[in-house]
């Protein structure tokens, strides 16, 4: 279904890392050395883009490392309101037309509710950030929010063959039709075209205030969640907050010929930068995803169980989770994890 | 509430700066300052004068309220306020309206001008769930009512009732949601075939007006912090013209903290900690999106009241959840939602002595959980319930 990432040169992959502000690059550092510690045959092309001063040339170069080499793994990049309006250019540049989310409720993580198992499905190009906004009359501005069939039909596409590829059984659209009624009915049209085309999948839709109630309430409700963008970003950060906050669940953006994996909820968390006490385990599993998309499947599988198994022990959760565990802590423990499981021939990777 | 010993205070302070003022609505001498004190001052006095929606004691009269019952379940749960409010010797007369939806002169839907009378005299309104036919070819009952009261504000406080477990204990923050323009305006186009634009309007008078509602709701009910949610890194000459409205009011407020944070991580922390919160004043989509959230958080709409608060001293408080048409009439209706309305209703109306006894009452009655109805988990009929809190506040007598 995606075709494979361009960028592999005698065995090993090259990938644009994009450290970004904040925790983005103590977490990004914790990530390559657990490459280099289980010698997973990837290389990264460091891309700096931050909020400081980027000028439109180092922003054209991290497109060209990321174009050149079809798969990102970034930190967040904090929004420079003395810079023209370009929110993430990579999902404009790249046509990231999908940005998804898997929460599930991980063990040994203290929340209000359990067995959480949502994958949600953002449109992430158009809608409500096409940054189209002028003032006509001084005192009204007009915020423009663009809907097109062509655009909602894609992503509906997106949702229901990911759905069957896991095998999900329901797919809820959500939207706020009956007071957008040309917009979001657009997007709900769409949703049941496509519907239409994979019987074995329930469709099912929802109002976006009622699921956000339905979600504190009884998330176990929800399977595959598909929606315009701006309540794609809500729907997202209340399902973070569910099983456990920012610093447990990874985010993808697909493009159709590019991948940029990342937190989910895209936190610079300046406030606890290079203290040592971020929770690295989003972007971990978010690194875990982009070895799975460049079919490293064995190094992902056992990168991924360490860092669950780390993440289960309480002693060792960060702050967020309520813990007193250190970065570097948990980075340790997980190698060390790793390194119980024995050594590995070329044969076994 | 700013009263008396907060004036006195202020009075005394302009005094230190060499400002005299023998009584607040006469221009005050100054004798000599500075500039910056001058600016100081007139800040000051602006936030003396400023005329604040206050609500109103009715101490010894008795206020007359519009009653709207409402469809479907409206009018039983609306009989058992009345009930309730009897009991607790409230100083309330009911003048029950019926609102539809009629052609005036000129072809435009309007309410029925009883209604519209009986609301302009009365300036206080509680309201039943009203239902929306779909495609009778008029707009929503709530969205005529709306427009014709011009409510700007609505307002949702969200308390955690204590003996209706929800998984969230400590939620205690009150939504101030703008009530008129925003993504709501219903301006939308089809631009070329299979592309569709939705206009999302923010003005600064609209914006301004519900920052100061907000910070006065702050002050009258000692609120601590002022918090405005929004998404200016994106959308940033709307959200951006909303903030720097919020920020402009906030200085005539200085003992309300103001703070600012984007819709995404108000929506993360709130599902986590939802006791950081206190007062949130936002757009139109944010705040309905946000205010669903918080009635989840306590335990769904059946137990949430609603104020919505309107131009020249109208207000309309009313019960959010639908008109459950499957079990109106059989006497299985939750009054909960429509009581605490109008609790909120005499809390506006300065009837606090009442409105606690009313409150107690009914947190009392479902934390006993012996006549709880069946959406609350328990067994009971409606009637039952509400009789349930009539005795309890005849006891408290």
């Amino acid at each position: 279904y995606r075709s494979p990432p361009p960028a592999k040169y005698g065995g090993r992959h090259t990938v644009t890392l994009i450290p970004g502000d904040g925790i983005g690059p103590e977490l990004l550092n914790h990530v390559r050395e657990l490459f280099r510690f289980c010698c997973v045959p990837v290389d990264f092309e460091v891309v700096r883009v931050d909020s400081s001063a980027s000028s439109e040339d180092d922003i054209n170069n991290a497109v060209t490392a990321i174009k050149r080499n079809g798969v990102a793994l970034k930190g967040n990049i904090e929004t420079n309101h003395n810079l023209p309006p370009s929110h993430n250019p990579g999902t404009i540049c790249f046509d990231l037309y999908a940005n998804v989310m898997h929460c599930q409720s991980l063990p040994g993580v203290p929340t209000r509710h359990k067995d959480i198992d949502v994958i949600i499905i953002r449109e992430n190009t158009e809608g409500e950030y096409s940054s189209l906004e002028h003032e006509n009359v001084p005192g009204v501005v007009e915020s423009l929010k663009i809907i097109t069939r062509v655009n909602s039909l894609r992503i509906a596409e997106y949702a229901f063959n990911l759905a069957r590829e896991k095998g999900r059984r329901k797919v809820t659209a959500v939207h706020k039709a009956n007071i957008m009624k040309l917009g979001d009915g657009l997007f709900l049209q769409c949703c049941k075209e496509v519907a239409a085309g994979y019987p074995d999948i329930t469709f099912d839709k929802m109002i976006v205030d009622n699921t956000t109630m339905q979600l504190v309430s009884k998330p176990q409700q929800f399977d595959v969640m598909v929606m315009p963008n701006l309540y794609g970003n809500v729907v997202s950060n209340v399902c973070a907050g569910l099983v456990g906050g920012p610093g447990l669940v990874p985010g993808v953006n697909y493009g159709k010929d590019y991948a940029v994996f990342e937190t989910a909820t895209r936190n610079t968390g300046k406030n606890i930068a290079n203290k040592n006490i971020a929770n690295p385990t989003a972007t971990l599993l978010a690194s875990c995803l982009m070895l799975d998309h460049l079919k490293l499947r064995a190094y992902a599988k056992m990168i991924r169980k360490a860092v669950l198994k780390t993440l289960s022990e309480t002693q060792l959760q960060t702050a967020d989770l309520g813990g007193q565990g250190t970065t570097s802590e948990v980075a340790h423990s997980i190698m060390q994890e790793i390194q119980r499981g024995g050594p590995r021939t070329s044969e076994q990777i | 509430m700013a009263g008396n010993a907060w004036r006195s205070t202020l009075l005394k302070l302009l005094a230190r700066c060499g400002v005299r003022i023998s009584d607040a609505s006469s221009a005050p001498e100054i004798c000599e300052t500075t500039p910056l004190i001058l600016h100081q001052v007139s800040r000051v006095m602006g936030a003396i004068k400023t005329q604040s929606p206050q609500p109103r004691t009715f101490s010894r009269g008795i206020q007359t309220v519009t009653l709207i019952p409402g469809d479907g379940i409206g009018p039983e749960i609306s009989t058992a306020v009345m009930k309730i409010f009897e009991a607790a010797k409230a100083p309330i007369q009911w003048e029950e309206r019926n609102v539809t939806a009629i052609k005036g002169p000129g072809g435009r839907w309007m309410i029925p001008p009883e209604a519209k009378e009986s609301m302009d005299k009365s300036k206080i309104g509680l309201k039943g769930p009203l239902k929306t036919p779909i495609a009778a070819g008029h707009p929503s009952m709530n969205l005529l009512l709306r427009k014709t009261f011009d409510l700007y504000a609505n307002v949702r406080p969200c308390v955690s009732i204590e003996g209706y477990k929800t998984p969230y204990t400590d939620v205690d923050l009150v939504t101030i949601r703008e009530n008129t323009e925003g993504e709501y305006s219903g301006i939308e186009h089809l631009i070329v075939d299979g592309v569709v634009q939705s206009i999302k309007l923010i003005t600064e008078e609209a914006s301004r007006r519900i920052a100061e509602y907000a910070f006065e709701y702050a002050r009258n009910n000692q609120r601590a912090s002022v918090t405005a949610v929004h998404k200016a890194n994106i959308m940033r000459m709307s959200d951006g013209l909303f903030l720097r409205k919020c920020r402009e009011v906030a200085e005539n407020y200085k003992d309300v903290k103001f703070t600012e944070m984007y819709l995404d991580t108000v929506c993360l922390n709130m599902v986590q900690d939802p006791s950081q919160f206190d007062v949130l004043v936002m757009p139109n989509l944010y705040g309905d999106i946000l205010s669903d959230l918080c009635a989840g958080l306590i335990g769904g709409l059946g137990v949430t009241p609603s104020g919505n608060i309107g131009a020249n001293g109208v207000a309309i408080f009313e019960s959010v959840h639908g008109t459950a048409p499957d079990i109106a009439g059989k006497d299985l209706a939750n009054p909960t939602a429509l009581l605490l309305s109008a609790v909120m209703m005499l809390r506006h109306m300065g009837l606090h002595g009442h409105a606690n006894k009313i409150e107690t009452a009914c947190f009392d009655t479902i934390r006993e959980k012996k006549v709880l109805t069946k959406d609350l988990g328990g067994n009971s009929k409606c009637s039952e319930f509400t009789a349930d809190i009539c005795r309890r506040v005849q006891d408290m007598d």
